[in-house]
């Protein structure tokens, strides 16, 4: 017997079918999207090497690939690698254009999680990247003596520089163009309104040195400083920030070119030896966890440093900014 | 505001140009969420409602409880689940941080007590009625949460599509879960947070608009679906 309150008219089971019909309509988009999605989208449930399931997903890669490179046979697919990079890097499109070549090259797919250095570093040491590729390179140094990574190389560098409105308030392209440490002193001074990082990245702990450098406690510290923001933030944020507010700020060259056209800031301060920002990777040790992908990790080290990625790395930004974005300086 | 206007003609171009990379975020927004609801929705409705019109010792401060519940910031979530399956977590060994999997994880843990403490909340105001009807009719307790559910259906989809709101419009789970990682876990609310963060107000809008206009023809078909007889269909 079914219980119900009511029974239904004729009209009512019409109504049914309807809704029948539309539960299906619906059921059927949820499955399309869910296959849809599947292909392009979804990386295999499990790290653990299932080669079926990421052969799936990578032939429809290689597929792509294969068409560019006619002459090479395809790789085969040898499952994923956890990038654990910074925002600079990935900000400036750099990991977009050359990675490509890596997964063709090996047959591994590169998962780029980007995210502040200090966050990259604890992510090696949970265990929950296979290589890193960050840019503070006395933390890069100690997360090998500590055991966390196999060894650490030299990639590639660039140069920091600070940036402020057109304006220029605190005038520090004039006084200060190539004295980094002087501009600081000054900015501090003055009181101009400065934004910072904030988020214990490669950029900010490179900042905090600088402070250092120019003999002054760092300005986050103490709350009435109101003109030093600490944003707690990426690059590109903070960039964006620093327009808005019509402040100045520390940034990667990088990134500064590829968000120039967006921002109103030009460059006030530039050149000087300690704005000197070395890349470094690092594979992480397999005794972290068992998670690690040892091998991806090591493939992608040997990948980076040889010498045709470094030639791609010095190819890069050069046609659209006129410079390379980043110089390699592999030994 | 220029950028507004540049959102909504960014928007026709994305979608007229089926870009690729556009479509994956899509679906798999879509696919997430509406994973992550129909699970939560399966497992909590019922339980909600049966919950609901179960008088119990405490029923009271767990309703409280409940409701607090509901209101956990959706980043909490994210850094529980993440704390679980890291891989050297209680559950790194399945393997699935930054995947969509523990996106769907995350937001079905999200969206749960939010169906389980709103199917209560109803179960205990309307179901009480039909209860004692079901109860006068002989029914068992299982019968009777069948009742009351077929009977509060109408609510329970609204219930439904509420979660599925909370879901397609969180950011912080996914995030952290998922790792935002371009081509494998990247959706529109953690898309939209990147171009912003890269100063792309247009495309950040277009996809903003995108997402409300997707969601706007779910939840109008659902909406469809929940209506009673119509005036022609009773005459």
């Amino acid at each position: 017997m079914r219980l119900s309150l009511h029974r239904n008219t004729k009209g009512e089971i019409y109504m049914k079918m309807k809704k029948v019909l539309i539960a299906m309509l619906l059921v059927l988009a949820m499955l399309a999207t869910a296959c849809g999605g599947e292909e392009a989208t979804e990386a295999p449930a499990t790290d653990a090497p299932t080669e079926e399931a990421t052969e799936a997903v990578d032939t429809t890669e290689e597929a792509a690939d294969t068409t560019e490179e006619a002459q090479e046979e395809p790789v085969e697919a040898k499952g994923e690698i956890i990038l654990s990079t910074t925002t600079s890097t990935e900000d400036s499109g750099l990991l977009d254009a050359i990675l490509p070549d890596f997964t063709d090259k090996t047959g591994y797919t590169v998962k780029v999680v980007a995210v502040g250095t200090g966050a990259a570093l604890q992510n090696g040491r949970d265990g929950n990247a296979d290589v890193l590729l960050v840019h503070a390179k006395a933390s890069e140094e100690e997360f090998v003596e500590e055991g966390y990574g196999v060894e650490r190389f030299d990639v590639m560098y660039n140069d920091f520089v600070i940036v402020g409105p057109e304006a220029d308030p605190a005038g520090l392209k004039a006084d200060y163009g190539a004295d980094v440490k002087g501009a600081l002193q000054h900015i501090a001074e003055e009181k101009a309104a400065f934004v910072s990082r904030g988020d214990d990245s490669g950029t900010h702990k490179k900042e905090l040195q600088l402070w250092e450098a120019a003999e002054m406690t760092d300005p986050g510290e103490d709350a009435a400083n109101e003109w030093y923001t600490s944003a707690g933030k990426g690059m590109g944020d903070v960039l964006t920030m620093a327009s808005e507010m019509e402040a100045y700020t520390m940034t990667d060259r990088a990134t500064y070119l590829a968000m120039k056209d967006d921002l109103d800031l030009v460059i006030v301060v530039e050149g000087a030896e300690d704005l000197f920002n070395q890349y470094g990777v690092i594979a992480v040790d397999a005794s972290v966890s068992d998670g690690i992908n040892t091998e991806g990790g090591q493939a992608f080290v040997d990948w980076i440093l040889a010498p045709e990625t470094q030639e791609l790395i010095k190819g890069y930004g050069v046609e659209e900014y006129g410079e390379p974005l980043f110089v390699p300086n592999a030994q | 505001m220029q950028h507004l206007l540049n959102g909504f003609r960014e928007a026709f171009v994305l979608l007229s140009n089926l870009d690729k990379e556009i479509f994956d975020i899509i679906f798999l927004s879509f696919r997430v969420s509406l994973t992550a609801t129909v699970l939560g929705a399966l497992f909590c409705i019922p339980t909600g409602i049966a919950l609901g019109i179960t008088p119990f010792r405490g029923k009271r401060i767990f309703g409280r409880i409940l409701f607090t519940l509901m209101s956990t910031p959706s980043v909490i979530v994210g850094l529980l689940v993440l704390l679980f399956i890291s891989r050297n977590g209680p559950l790194g060994f399945l393997g699935i941080l930054y995947t969509p999997t523990a996106m769907i994880l995350a937001q079905t843990l999200l969206v749960a007590p939010l169906l389980l403490g709103l199917s209560f909340s109803l179960a205990r105001q309307q179901g009480r009625v039909i209860d004692r009807v079901g109860k006068t009719l002989g029914a068992s307790f299982g019968r009777r949460v069948i009742l009351v559910m077929r009977e509060l259906k109408a609510e329970s989809l609204a219930h439904a599509m509420t979660g599925f709101s909370r879901a397609i419009s969180e950011v912080g789970a996914v995030m952290i879960v998922g790792g935002n990682i371009k081509y494998h876990t990247r959706v529109m609310t953690t898309a939209i947070t990147r171009l912003n963060s890269m100063g792309e107000y247009p495309t950040a809008i277009a996809l903003g608009i995108v997402l409300f206009i997707i969601s706007l023809l779910i939840n109008s078909l659902l909406y469809r679906f929940q209506e009673g007889p119509s005036y022609e269909d009773r005459m």
